[in-house]
This record gives structure tokens, C-alpha cells and sequence, in this order.
């Protein structure tokens, strides 16, 4: 059924650390390397080496430049990753016409049942995240599946049981875990450090939270005499300076 | 988003052919025999070409029969739904109209209630997405709807009420352009809220996540389109309205009417081009576009 569970077990999900996300893409070709290999269908990629290449991702990392109001406040890169944030209140599950999509009631991963797709790729007009990308070699829609077949697969070592991006995070980014219980490491980072929700208007109630990069140190003033010594010459003089005052008369 | 000729067509077309079934469920025109089978099949290569065009968009066509199972939540399984009651009951009425010279009125109204109720399903599958906050509007329907009766009107000759409702279709769609300008800036959702940064200042999209396109980029951006927009909506105003109501005003010939049909039709189809070209989907903002 494509109608949502009034309320699932646990909220596993991903916590992004904007603050130390380098942006090395690590996660992304994570992601594609397990995704491919295992469930559902590979993730194929159109035209790979030429010049107008594409091809299905389950989590790409955007980088945003914020300049700060401040006049003299240097402007903030900040990498992003997304992918899908499995949210509660998930509109691309109730649009779906075939029930492909759902959403777990034992975990609240949100996944797709390829074999019932039929790449209508409404599901990916509800999404405001863009986490869902119809594959152009399967015609089914791929979306991040919490990496489902590892966090529970006994044949892996414990240390893997956790999403292949999480994994691989070389900066320690990506946090796994139960978002619906309080006393988890997950639901603690995300008290402590305040945690987001992405477009919160849209009504969706992602599981998945946004941890805002930390305030900037202010620079101290390094030289005590700095301000008291002569400014470089701001106005020009000699042949520029009459070369200005004639400008600036035309 | 990405205006896909195969959804504007279906769109377009299905819009009109159940339209004209709406009227001929009511009896409008009364005909029975061999002009009756002459609208059906006019009513029938739309609704259902409209129909079938819309599979050329699925990426597994051949699994679409599974689109009936979730019509409890899902609009898109609603409107397969009423496309094949509308198909069948108003099969049956024209059935009993072509072949046995009867009419059945009460299974008319019922296809022309199911007709309607088709459109109406279809307009929600846009309505419903918060996502586009143009579409995400109650006017939305009643621009389907109105237009939907206006085409059917004018194809089965009904020119009282076509040249009313060509002017009120006309006037709700001025009116969803003139909300849905606006839609966007007042649903809230910018690229403050999309990336959560808003709070330390302006945020500007500094490097896209890849260097090619892709699947979002292709279905969700398409800011090329807009540039002509004011034009194309004059010319679709023009079209679909002016062009139709004038020539209905003048005495009645079959001539002008078609000329009014071709007009209506080529009007409705820049619409509906413009209806998908100039929707935003805010999954643009992350990107910086819209
Ligand atoms: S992020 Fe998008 S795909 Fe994932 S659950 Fe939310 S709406 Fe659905
Ligand atoms: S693309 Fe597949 S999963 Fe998405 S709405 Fe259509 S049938 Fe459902
Ligand atoms: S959880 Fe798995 S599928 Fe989802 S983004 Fe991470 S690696 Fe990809």
C-alpha cells in the first residue's frame, strides 16, 4: 500500500555534519559502488566517457557559497551532500500509483519495490530533495535505500553494518543511526548541535537532519601598531592622478 | 519542468475528448445512428489517443496495468480508474445510441459524471505536488475542468454554451497565471530554506554536484522556455479564446467552426506547453535555478 504507516518502530537515518564535510565526493562513489553491486537494479550511467555524460546517483554533494551580512565577513563554502532524507510524512510514497513505493513500518527506511515500477517518475515530482532519479538504462526509480542490505547483513563484520557513504566518510560527516530514539548518539549530536530539518514548509518531516556549519572565529587583531601606521598612498598622483581627473571629467 | 510532448499531448487531448463525452452523456447533441458513431469516434480517438500517449513517459510501459492497485492514496491510480469507467459506461451508451437508436439517459449522466470526474483526477495529479507551488493551487482543477467543457462544448456544436465557457475557461486561466506568478515567492520555500544556511547569510549555488546533466536537471529545470512566456501567452490567450468566440459570434457555418475547433486546440496546446514550462520545482533551488 502506498498509504504511509501512522507511525514506524524506529527512524533510522543519516545525520549530515555540514561543519566537517570536506566535499571530497568519497560518499558519492561509495554509494554508486555498493548500489550498483547489490540491490535492485545497477545504477547506469549514459554516455560515461563522452562529452554530455549522465548517469543515476543516490547522493551528490552540492557546495554553496554563503556570504554572511557583515561587510568585512568573508563568504562560507559549504559542501552538501544529499540524499534521500526517508522523511515521515513522505510525499513521493502516497503519489506512487503502483504501491512500488512504501515506507517500512519495522525501520522507516522508504524504499521501491522495482519489479512493481513503472517509471512514472511521479515519485520524483512529489520530492522536493531530488532524491529520486528514474534510471535511464531500467526505466525503474532508484533512490538511497539506507543501504538496507548491509546496516542488517550478517555476513558482513560488524564495522560494515553501516551505509556504504557513512562508511567511507573520510572526515567523518555522515552519522548512522535511530533518529526516533532520544538517547541514541545520533538523536544527542543532533540536540547538542541543533540540528535542521530541510524545507520544513514542505511539510515532509524528514528523518534525516542537517547539522549547520559552527560560527566562524572572528580574527584577532594581530599588530597593535597596524592601525596607527601611514595607509598606502590611496589617492593617485603624477601623470595617473591627472589621467583620474580627466576620467572623471568626461 | 520539462514540457514532454507525450503529457501535453495527453493532457490536450484527453481534456477535450472527455469533454465532448461529458456533453454527449448529457444528450447534447441529441443524435442517434450513424452521426452519433461519427462524435463517439471523435470522442473516442482523443480520450483514449490522449490515454494512450500518456504510457510513451513510463519507463516500463508494459507493467502499467498495475497503476489500478492504489487508489486509496494515489490520484494517478484514481484517474486510470475513472478513465476506464468513463470509457465503458459512455461505450455502452453510445453503444445504444449508435446501434439501437435508444438513449439511456441515466448511464449517459453516469459517463458524463465519470468524464468529468476523469479531468478532475488528472488536474489533482498536478494540483497535489507542494512541490510545484504554481500547480499547488485550488484554481488549478477549475482550470481543467472549465476548459475541458469549453472544448467538449465546441466540438459537439453546443455554441451558446461554448461561447460561454470559452470565456470563463479564459478567464480562470488569466487568473491561474496572474496566482501563479506569485506561487512561488509565497510558498516559502527558497534557498535559504532548501540548504538551512539562510540563518549566516545569502546563499549562492557554488558547484553543481556534477559537471553533466542529469535526470533532475533534464525533468525539473527549464528556465530556457520561459524566456518568450508573456508572448506565448498572449498567442495561447488568442488561440484558444479570442480567435474561437469571434468566429462563433459570426453566423454559424461548419467551416468557421472547424476553423474555431482548429484554433481552440492549437490555443489549448500552447497552454499546456507553458503549463509545464513555467512550473519551478524547488529541487531547482539546489542548483540555483529555478
Ligand atoms: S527525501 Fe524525497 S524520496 Fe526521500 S522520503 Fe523524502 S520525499 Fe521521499
Ligand atoms: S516511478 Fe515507480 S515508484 Fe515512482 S511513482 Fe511511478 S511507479 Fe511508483
Ligand atoms: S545510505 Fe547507502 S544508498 Fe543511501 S546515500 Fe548512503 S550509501 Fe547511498
Amino acid at each position: 500500500m502506498t498509504t504511509l504507516p501512522t507511525q514506524t518502530d524506529k527512524k533510522l537515518g543519516l545525520v549530515i555534519d555540514l561543519d566537517t564535510c570536506v566535499g571530497c565526493h568519497a560518499c558519492v562513489i561509495s554509494c554508486k559502488g555498493w548500489n550498483t553491486e547489490n540491490y535492485g537494479a545497477p545504477l547506469s550511467d549514459q554516455n560515461a566517457y563522452g562529452a554530455d555524460n549522465s548517469g543515476t546517483f543516490l547522493n551528490r554533494v552540492h557546495s554553496f557559497e554563503v556570504q554572511p551580512e557583515a561587510a568585512d565577513a568573508a563568504a562560507q563554502l559549504i559542501h552538501f551532500p544529499k540524499s534521500c532524507l526517508h522523511c515521515e510524512d513522505a510525499p513521493c510514497v502516497t503519489v506512487c500509483p503502483t504501491g512500488a513505493s512504501y515506507k517500512r513500518v519495522e525501520d522507516g527506511i522508504v524504499l521501491v519495490n522495482e519489479s512493481d515500477c513503472i517509471g512514472c517518475g511521479l515519485c520524483a515530482w512529489a520530492c522536493p530533495y531530488g532524491a529520486r532519479e528514474l534510471d535511464q538504462a531500467e526505466g525503474v526509480m532508484k533512490k538511497c535505500t539506507l543501504c538496507v542490505d548491509r546496516i542488517y547483513n550478517e555476513n558482513l563484520p560488524e564495522e560494515d553494518r553501516q551505509p556504504a557513504c557513512v562508511r567511507t566518510c573520510p572526515a567523518g560527516a555522515r552519522h548512522f543511526g535511530d533518529l526516533g530514539d532520544p538517547d541514541s548518539d545520533v538523536s544527542k549530536l543532533v540536540a547538542e548541535r541543533g540540528g535542521m530539518d530541510l524545507m520544513p514548509e514542505q511539510g515532509t518531516k524528514p528523518v534525516n537532519k542537517y547539522l549547520p556549519p559552527r560560527p566562524k572565529d572572528a580574527m584577532p587583531e594581530f599588530d597593535v601598531l597596524a592601525p596607527f601606521l601611514e595607509p598606502v598612498a590611496q589617492e593617485p598622483k603624477g601623470f595617473l592622478g591627472w589621467l583620474d581627473k580627466t576620467l572623471e571629467k568626461l | 519542468m520539462h514540457p514532454a510532448p507525450s503529457v501535453i499531448f495527453f493532457t490536450v487531448f484527453s481534456g477535450l475528448g472527455f469533454g465532448l463525452l461529458t456533453w454527449l452523456g448529457l444528450g447534447y447533441p441529441s443524435v442517434t445512428g450513424w452521426t452519433a458513431f461519427a462524435f463517439f469516434a471523435i470522442a473516442y480517438a482523443m480520450a483514449v489517443g490522449g490515454l494512450l500517449s500518456s504510457t510513451f513517459h513510463l519507463g516500463r510501459p508494459e507493467r502499467a496495468i498495475k497503476a489500478f492497485t492504489q487508489w486509496r492514496s494515489s490520484w494517478l491510480s484514481r484517474e486510470a480508474w475513472c478513465a476506464v469507467g468513463a470509457l465503458v459506461a459512455m461505450g455502452l451508451y453510445g453503444a445504444g445510441l449508435v446501434f439501437l437508436g435508444e438513449r439511456y439517459s441515466l448511464l449517459g449522466i453516469i459517463g458524463a459524471a465519470l468524464s468529468m470526474a476523469t479531468v478532475f483526477t488528472t488536474s489533482m495529479i498536478y494540483t497535489q505536488l507542494k512541490t510545484i507551488p504554481r500547480w499547488n493551487m485550488p484554481v488549478t482543477p477549475v482550470k481543467f475542468l472549465s476548459l475541458s467543457l469549453a472544448g467538449g462544448a465546441l466540438l459537439s456544436g453546443q455554441v451558446t454554451a461554448a461561447l460561454v465557457l470559452l470565456i470563463i475557461a479564459g478567464a480562470v486561466q488569466l487568473l491561474t497565471w496572474s496566482m501563479g506568478d506569485k506561487a512561488l515567492a509565497a510558498s516559502g520555500t527558497d534557498m535559504a530554506s532548501a540548504t538551512g544556511l539562510g540563518g549566516i547569510g545569502k546563499v549562492r549555488a557554488f558547484e553543481p554536484p556534477h559537471t553533466g546533466t542529469n535526470y533532475l536537471l533534464r525533468e525539473f529545470v527549464h528556465e530556457i522556455g520561459r524566456k518568450h512566456s508573456q508572448k506565448l501567452r498572449i498567442i495561447s490567450l488568442v488561440l484558444m479564446v479570442a480567435l474561437p468566440v469571434i468566429l462563433l459570434a459570426l453566423p454559424f457555418s461548419h467551416f468557421l467552426a472547424l476553423l474555431a475547433v482548429i484554433s481552440h486546440v492549437a490555443g489549448v496546446l500552447t497552454a499546456r506547453w507553458l503549463f509545464f514550462a513555467e512550473a519551478e520545482h524547488v529541487v531547482g533551488l539546489y542548483y540555483g535555478k529555478r
